[in-house]
């Protein structure tokens, strides 16, 4: 059984100028231990995606249709009080900005404690502070700064920490959202290689949303990349960049330089991304597409599957979606 | 080949806010060295790229050229002539000939001030043409950062643009004067990622029909390799290596620059990763590392390097690094 | 652009601009709302010696009649009507409060631009000043410039105007701090523009709805602030309606039992401030999602 399963997934933001439809229509699994990407430009959806995942879709956001299953469990309309025990528990999930993703007044040993004595109530305090320093050295923190203020770290410390406090109860899947944007290169890279060398020591599932392809390219098993709200295209790694398939996905690889290609011709994709408030009917991408056809506008395409699990929304490849909808 | 900026022993030390009692009680003055002694040339036409991390100095050095900051010591020269001292009616002459888009498209245009308007502001306001002329001269520039049909846009207010459309505002509006020499400021980092190549293609495409140099200042090293002519990579407000961008991307030298380029992410799931190792953290700007800036960190470092201050030499044709190695 | 034109196109903006407000959701109808009231009691101020059953001043009735078919809100001590009272009291305060955000306006405002614009010694001396003005209770103040420069509506206007500049002040001058900062300011001084082409086109600009939002807070404020100075016999001489003068005189007979000469007075102040206060808070509920992306 997957660890994860989105099924069907929508989430809308109800603002006070018309409905905003986030994500439309997501469908995925996620086994123990996998890595996948959320690629997308901003307004895609990706981000509504992991926090609806983790049940915390800021207001005016609900979910409107689908599920959510963990273990086979249904959260998607869980009580505040069910998803308290599963965030931090089982679903962790690392902040973009660590900047002001900490308290300030707090010392990092408290952020730890708490998270430790609310999920394994009966833990003592001095058993928690000894959790934390044993985090904080995996992290490659020195374990003697656990009484320091989250002020007195740099930004790249801090996403550590923010990291730490996800996998300190051992989560089965760590949904990261955009963890590096606000770092500089080579602290994006440490970051990157930490998360990644704590997801295999505790064998932990990986949401990485992000952006930049580069990252997601580098170092996903799998790809789905949003556009809009709709899931255009989901594949194997490899294969999205060896085949990408959806004309957003095409252009998309084709606009981001690659420094070890020395003659790259970069093409941008003509327009702008698409008001959320009123998207273009059909397949939302039409506008800017140079292959739209006349059903384009029409209809929303199906999300069609290509075979190895490559399954791409676009009526370039067939009407009918081979696989069930 | 004609250098149109050149910049001599640049300097821009910020000084520290100080607490109430410190300020009474001690002399003692701490600065963030923002800039500390940079000197480079920028040839007619080129597009030279200032990298580095944040907090290098990069946007400084950038804002010190075109003088919207001042410089604590060191000189500018435009075109040949001494500009660092210029001032009032000087400086505002001057302005015409260089100038500046910055990073953040949501802020560089003012939220009350319709397009038409922003774009033509500059034009208003050196006393340059009036009216119907103004008009034409503003439906052009839209024309030319590809704002069509431009008369849609210019009654319209900035909220009602995507980021993409209002950095190409900023552009048009930067060009209206139509400038000689233009500095860059993370003109892409903030807009989504398939829209970057239309403004880094205008950005291009200018540098052809304007006749116009750029200043580029950007972290994103393959965004520098995608446009650059020349690259200086910048480290705690020095300049590290200085080269053509072939020389730089082939045959880096300095090993800061080697780490930096390792740690870019390639958009290939098949390629290898190689981690150059480099332990901590940049310091701050106040408390400098003594001798080389870089030698607390560096994997090649030796016993002379936090003595002296190692100085940018020509290593190989045209190719310059500021490390006692060589 | 013409006058008329000017006029045209703001009634041409207003009804659909109403209509827009509505469907902001609960703020703008905050904002309805409170135009409607304030609305509603400047007409009613505006036509109530027209509507005015009795003359006000004239002493009509029974000594301290209870409200009747006569007399709907009674009489005072003096034996005025405190219908047509409350109808036509309210021109003094409309009067103090709009005169003291004029004031205020045309000083305030140019003063914190100036000043946190230009920064250092200056902005540190001025804002100094201004704290020290504002750490004093406002009402105390009043008092004190009332009783130095007498009454009559521009003294009281006068009084409450300096109570309420330090508001303007700081407002502004936060906002200045951090606009002064954007990149559009760079880009404007970049292009050449002088100081006061940047202050009035960039910046002011910017700052007008944290303005609108004082400036109906002090109009609030105002109301009540007329309405305390009148309490304590530094407002208007007896013979001009006032709803303030009323909350004097009805104080001194609540004990007897003549509950109607405060009452509706009172309320009358209570629904001025409130509708002001319905348009400020809805406002700058409005205006505060909209500077975000």
């Amino acid at each position: 059984m997957p660890l994860l399963e989105v099924d069907s997934l929508a989430v809308d933001y109800r603002t006070g100028r018309g409905i905003i439809h986030a994500v439309d229509d997501v469908s995925f699994s996620l086994e123990k231990g996998e890595k996948l990407g959320l690629a997308g430009e901003s307004g895609s959806g990706k981000s509504t995606l992991g926090l609806s995942i983790i049940g915390l879709i800021p207001y005016p956001g609900v979910i409107g249709n689908g599920q959510i299953r963990i273990d086979g469990k249904n959260i998607a309309q869980q009580p505040e009080s069910k998803m308290r025990s599963i965030r931090g528990r089982r679903v962790a999930y690392v902040f973009q900005d660590p900047m002001i993703s900490l308290n300030p007044v707090k010392r990092i040993g408290a952020h730890f404690v708490e998270l430790i004595q609310t999920h394994e109530p009966g833990t003592s305090k001095k058993q928690a502070f000894e959790r934390a320093k044993r985090v904080l050295v995996s992290l490659g923190i020195q374990p003697e700064r656990i009484n320091d203020y989250p002020h007195q770290f740099s930004g790249g410390m801090r996403q550590r920490i923010m990291i730490g406090l996800a996998i300190a109860l051992n989560p089965d899947l760590v949904i990261a959202d955009e963890p590096t944007t606000a770092l500089d290169v080579i602290v994006q890279a440490k970051i990157l290689d930490l998360l990644e060398s704590l997801r295999q020591t505790y064998n932990m599932a990986l949401i990485l949303i992000s952006h930049d392809l580069s990252i997601i390219l580098e170092r996903c098993d799998n790809i789905i990349v949003m556009y809009a709200g709709h899931m255009v295209e989901y594949a194997n790694s490899r294969e999205l960049y060896a085949q990408p398939r959806h004309p957003y996905t095409r252009k998309l690889l084709q606009s981001i330089p690659n420094i070890e290609l020395s003659d790259q011709k970069l093409t941008a994709i003509p327009g702008s991304p698409p008001n959320m408030l009123d998207p273009p009917k059909g397949c939302r991408f039409w506008p800017r597409c140079s292959y739209a056809m006349e059903i384009c506008p029409v209809k929303k395409p199906p999300l069609i599957d290509i075979g190895q699990g490559h399954l791409v929304r676009c009526f370039l490849y067939g009407e009918e979606g081979v696989k069930s909808e | 080949m004609s250098e149109i900026v050149r910049v001599e022993r640049l300097k821009k030390y910020f000084p520290v806010q100080k607490s109430f009692l410190d300020q009474l009680f001690t002399r003692m003055r701490s600065f963030v060295k923002a800039v500390d002694n940079v000197s480079f040339t920028v040839r007619k036409g080129e597009i030279f790229t200032l990298a580095g991390e944040s907090g290098c100095g990069k946007t400084t050095t950038g804002k010190l050229i075109v003088r919207l900051i001042t410089p604590t010591s060191g000189k500018i020269w435009f075109e040949g002539i001494d500009v660092t001292k210029f001032k009032g009616e000087t400086l505002r002459h001057l302005r015409r000939k260089m100038q500046i888009i910055f990073q953040d498209p949501y802020a560089s245009l003012s939220l009350r001030m319709k397009i038409g308007d922003a774009v033509g502001h500059p034009v208003q306001i050196n006393g340059i043409a009036k009216g119907k002329e103004r008009e034409k001269m503003v439906l052009e520039v839209l024309d030319k950062v590809g704002l069509t049909p431009p008369e849609q846009f210019v009654n319209l207010f900035p909220h009602q643009l995507s980021g993409g459309q209002r950095q190409r505002v900023a552009l048009a509006r930067s060009i209206i004067l139509k400038p000689e020499f233009m500095v860059a400021d993370e003109p892409v980092s903030m807009i989504d990622v398939s829209l970057r190549t239309t403004i880094i293609d205008l950005i291009l495409g200018f540098r052809k029909e304007l006749g116009l140099t750029y200043l580029f200042v950007t972290h994103d090293l393959a965004v520098a390799k995608y446009i650059s002519d020349r690259i200086a990579i910048m480290y705690l407000g020095k300049i590290i290596e200085l080269g053509s961008k072939e020389s730089i991307f082939l045959d880096p030298l300095h090993p800061y620059t080697r780490a930096l380029l390792s740690a870019i992410p390639v958009p290939d799931p098949e390629r290898k990763r190689e981690n150059i190792e480099m332990p901590g953290e940049v310091p701050s700007a106040i408390n400098v590392p003594p001798g080389c800036r870089f030698n607390p960190r560096c994997t090649m470092r030796q016993d002379e390097c936090d003595k002296k201050e190692p100085e940018l030499i020509e290593v190989q044709k045209d190719h310059f690094v500021a490390c006692p190695f060589y | 652009m013409s006058s008329s034109k000017t006029k045209r196109s703001m009634l041409a903006r207003l009804i659909p601009g109403l209509g827009s407000l509505a469907k902001r959701g609960p703020s703008g109808w905050m904002v309805i709302t409170g135009l409607v009231i304030v609305l509603a009691l400047v007409v009613m101020t505006a036509l109530g010696p027209w509507l005015t059953p009795y003359d006000p001043i004239k002493h009509h009735g029974p000594i301290r009649a209870a409200p009747s078919l006569q007399y709907p809100m009674g009489t005072n001590h003096l034996g005025q009507d405190m219908l047509s009272r409350t109808l036509t009291g309210g021109s003094i305060m409309l009067q103090v409060s709009a005169l003291s955000v004029l004031i205020c306006f045309l000083i305030g405002v140019p003063l914190g631009l100036f000043s946190s614009y230009v920064g250092g010694m200056l902005d540190s001396t001025v804002s100094l000043v201004i704290d020290a003005v504002y750490a004093f209770p406002g009402l105390v103040i009043a008092i004190a410039i009332a009783a130095m420069l007498g009454t009559g509506v521009i003294n009281m206007a006068l009084s409450i105007a300096v109570v309420y500049i330090p508001s303007y002040f700081r407002i502004i001058r936060s906002q200045v701090l951090s606009i002064k900062e954007f990149a559009y300011v760079e880009a404007a001084k970049a292009s050449g523009a002088k100081w006061h082409t940047i202050l009035s086109r960039y910046i002011f600009p910017n700052v007008i709805p944290s303005i609108v939002v004082v400036a109906t807070v002090n109009f609030a404020d105002a109301v009540l602030t007329a309405a305390g100075l009148t309490f304590i016999g530094l407002g208007v001489t007896k013979d001009v309606p006032d709803w303030g003068w009323d909350l004097t005189d009805g104080r001194n007979y609540l004990s007897t039992g003549a509950w109607w000469i405060i009452t509706f007075p009172g309320l009358m102040i209570i629904l001025l401030a409130l509708g002001f206060t319905l348009v400020g808070e809805g406002l700058s509920e409005l205006l505060n999602p909209k500077l975000q992306r």
